[in-house]
């Protein structure tokens, strides 16, 4: 406290600008502010203008209903969502970590080609492989499953490429004093790099439950069956059923968005120090 | 340790008749390592290489998917041909390239203002690193149901609040063909402008106070730190920004198939929205694999131009 008012003394202009980006940064959350107003609000008041940010007569409870409890199996789509983000995060983690400590600790023939491959395997843009996966998903008997959306998700060049970087800065010596207890490479993998690669493995994991959430694309493609959709099908499923109701909606999209909010605003640091890293969309 | 190690060896010199055994440290560990890759390599191989791979076949074919193995037929060139006549595919390019160029520049330009602002003259950095960042992390899909309704042509606040300053005709954003892709680049600049924050921040934070304080001493002012300091410092920043979300420009899907499925009458039509269409609504296998290698080149090119010139300031 005793130096910011040292500091504000020095430069009294930064607390104006603090103040003036504050006001920016609001007015840049309005689309957001306007969805959690209009959640609480009854159809008839949404539309209104001047807008009503607080509402004067509340719906909060009807539409979270609406949302949760009508014959919209919004609940389902939830608890999809959550079993395709949490099972593909877990995966991802196990298989990127695994070729980052071989990339990053051990020496074999070929290492330094393979990891020069992977490079350039990275700029392969998903989008650009869909209709051929959409007939080998078929294939495999996979179309329509949850299997088949984390077998296309769970490799991830770009994470085992930051977790290798992690790696990398990690003491021999760790490894070298577990040789010596004879310990074997799975053991040495399990026990002594996964959990000190704990900071790399949460970032990672936050940004790719992120992804998997937020992913629409996949879905539509390889889902038909409303019972395994996730909440993104659910967010278009809603849309046909309430698309002149607005304040059902912003119910919806508000629990879409909110759980994920919530997680980044706790684990920021994590979030924001990963994206730094690489910065590259996968 | 080391004592044993020696006599061991020495061990086998002198009875040179002893077969090593075949595991050796050595082996071992090549073996452990090329195990532990194999997962991720065969991964990559299956999901990305090999239909890439794929759909460079399909591309010189002619198949509707639903009439079996059977029914593939191979006409060469045919499909880029049609493409280079297509009015819908070069639509779709042109609205995709729009979209590059409006939304890329206009970020990057609103971000390092912000950047600059928050890392060097503002309290709070991580409050709005964190204000900043929440749209990008936020679900395209419901991000795009807020803005549907936003931009609603007579009810929505947007348009109330122009007609309420005194505009009697706004746009009709997602309903007409003329403002449909300025609707979209919209959302797709307020959607990206926290990432692009992040990252000039942490190019910002490279730079050394040392430098701003020597030009303080040569009494340079703040837009004189900024042009001749900041800027060429973050070329690499700004650079790598550049390709990035140009790259990503080019994938944008979401945003189009809620809002508009690429109407009015194909107006909002982008690369990949087209590769769906074509793919998954009308089931032309080869034309959508056309199509897809068309969006790989455009990013293979950028990729290796990033390569070639981030490489060439290594050496």
């Amino acid at each position: 406290m005793h130096k910011f008012k040292e500091d504000l003394k020095k430069n009294p202009s930064k607390l104006i600008v603090t103040i003036i980006l504050g006001i920016i940064s609001i007015a840049f959350l309005i689309p957001l502010i306007w969805m959690l107003s209009t959640s609480a609000k009854f159809e008839s008041d949404v539309m209104v203008f001047p807008i009503e940010w607080i509402p004067t007569r509340w719906n909060f409870v009807e539409n979270f209903k609406a949302v949760w409890m009508s014959e919209v199996p919004f609940t389902t789509f939830y608890l999809n969502s959550i079993k395709l983000a949490s099972i593909t995060t877990l995966v991802t983690i196990i298989v990127s970590s695994m070729a980052a400590y071989s990339f990053s600790k051990l020496r074999f023939p070929g290492k330094s080609l393979l990891f020069g491959m992977l490079m350039a395997f990275m700029m392969i843009p998903e989008q650009a492989t869909l209709v051929p996966r959409y007939i080998m998903v078929k294939w495999f008997g996979l179309f329509n499953t949850h299997e088949g959306l984390i077998l296309m998700a769970m490799f991830s060049i770009y994470f085992t490429f930051l977790m290798r970087q992690y790696m990398v800065g990690i003491s021999d010596e760790y490894i070298e004093a577990a040789k010596m207890d004879g310990a074997g490479y799975f053991k040495i993998y399990w026990k002594i790099m996964l959990p000190l690669c704990r900071p790399i493995i949460a970032t990672v994991g936050i940004i790719k439950f992120i992804w998997v959430w937020n992913d629409y694309q996949n879905p539509l493609i390889f889902l038909y069956d409303e019972k395994l959709y996730p909440i993104t099908l659910g967010m278009q499923y809603f849309k046909t059923e309430y698309s002149e109701n607005y304040a059902v909606m912003m119910m919806a999209a508000l629990s879409a968005i909110l759980p994920l909010i919530i997680v980044f605003i706790i684990l920021q640091r994590n979030v924001i120090a990963g994206i730094s890293l690489g910065g590259v969309k996968g | 340790m080391e004592v044993n190690y020696n006599s061991e060896k020495e061990v086998t010199s002198l009875s040179p008749n002893r077969k090593k055994p075949f595991w050796t440290e050595k082996r071992k560990e090549s073996a452990a390592g090329m195990l532990f890759v194999l997962p991720e390599f065969l991964g990559i191989c299956l999901m990305g290489v090999f239909p890439l791979g794929f759909t460079l076949f399909l591309a010189f074919t002619e198949w509707n998917f639903i009439g079996g193995m059977e029914t593939i037929k191979f006409i060469g060139f045919d499909n880029f041909i049609r493409l280079a006549n297509d009015d819908n595919f070069l639509l779709a390019l042109k609205n995709n390239l729009l979209y590059t160029v409006f939304t890329v520049p206009v970020g990057m330009v609103l971000a390092l203002i912000l950047a600059v602002v928050i890392h060097s003259k503002a309290y709070a950095k991580d409050f709005f690193k964190v204000a900043f960042f929440i749209p990008y992390i936020s679900t395209q899909v419901a991000v795009a149901a807020i803005f549907a309704a936003l931009f609603h042509p007579s009810l929505g606040p947007i348009n109330q609040f122009l007609m309420n300053i005194g505009i009697s005709d706004p746009p009709k954003w997602l309903g007409s063909t003329d403002s449909v892709m300025a609707a979209i680049i919209i959302v797709g600049i307020w959607h990206s402008v926290g990432y692009i924050v992040i990252i000039y921040i942490s190019g910002l934070s490279t730079i050394s106070e040392e430098v701003y304080e020597a030009a303080e001493i040569d009494g340079a002012n703040f837009i004189q730190k900024f042009t001749k300091i900041t800027i060429p410092l973050l070329a690499p920043t700004t650079f790598f920004l550049a390709i990035t979300l140009m790259i990503s420009s080019f994938k944008v899907f979401d945003l189009v198939a809620f809002l508009t499925d690429g109407g009015p009458n194909h107006a909002s039509n982008v690369l990949v929205y087209y590769i769906y269409e074509e793919g998954f609504k009308n089931f032309r296998m080869g034309y959508a694999s056309a199509i897809s290698w068309v969006l790989f080149t455009i990013v293979a090119v950028l990729t290796i131009i990033m390569w070639k010139i981030q490489n060439r300031k290594a050496d």
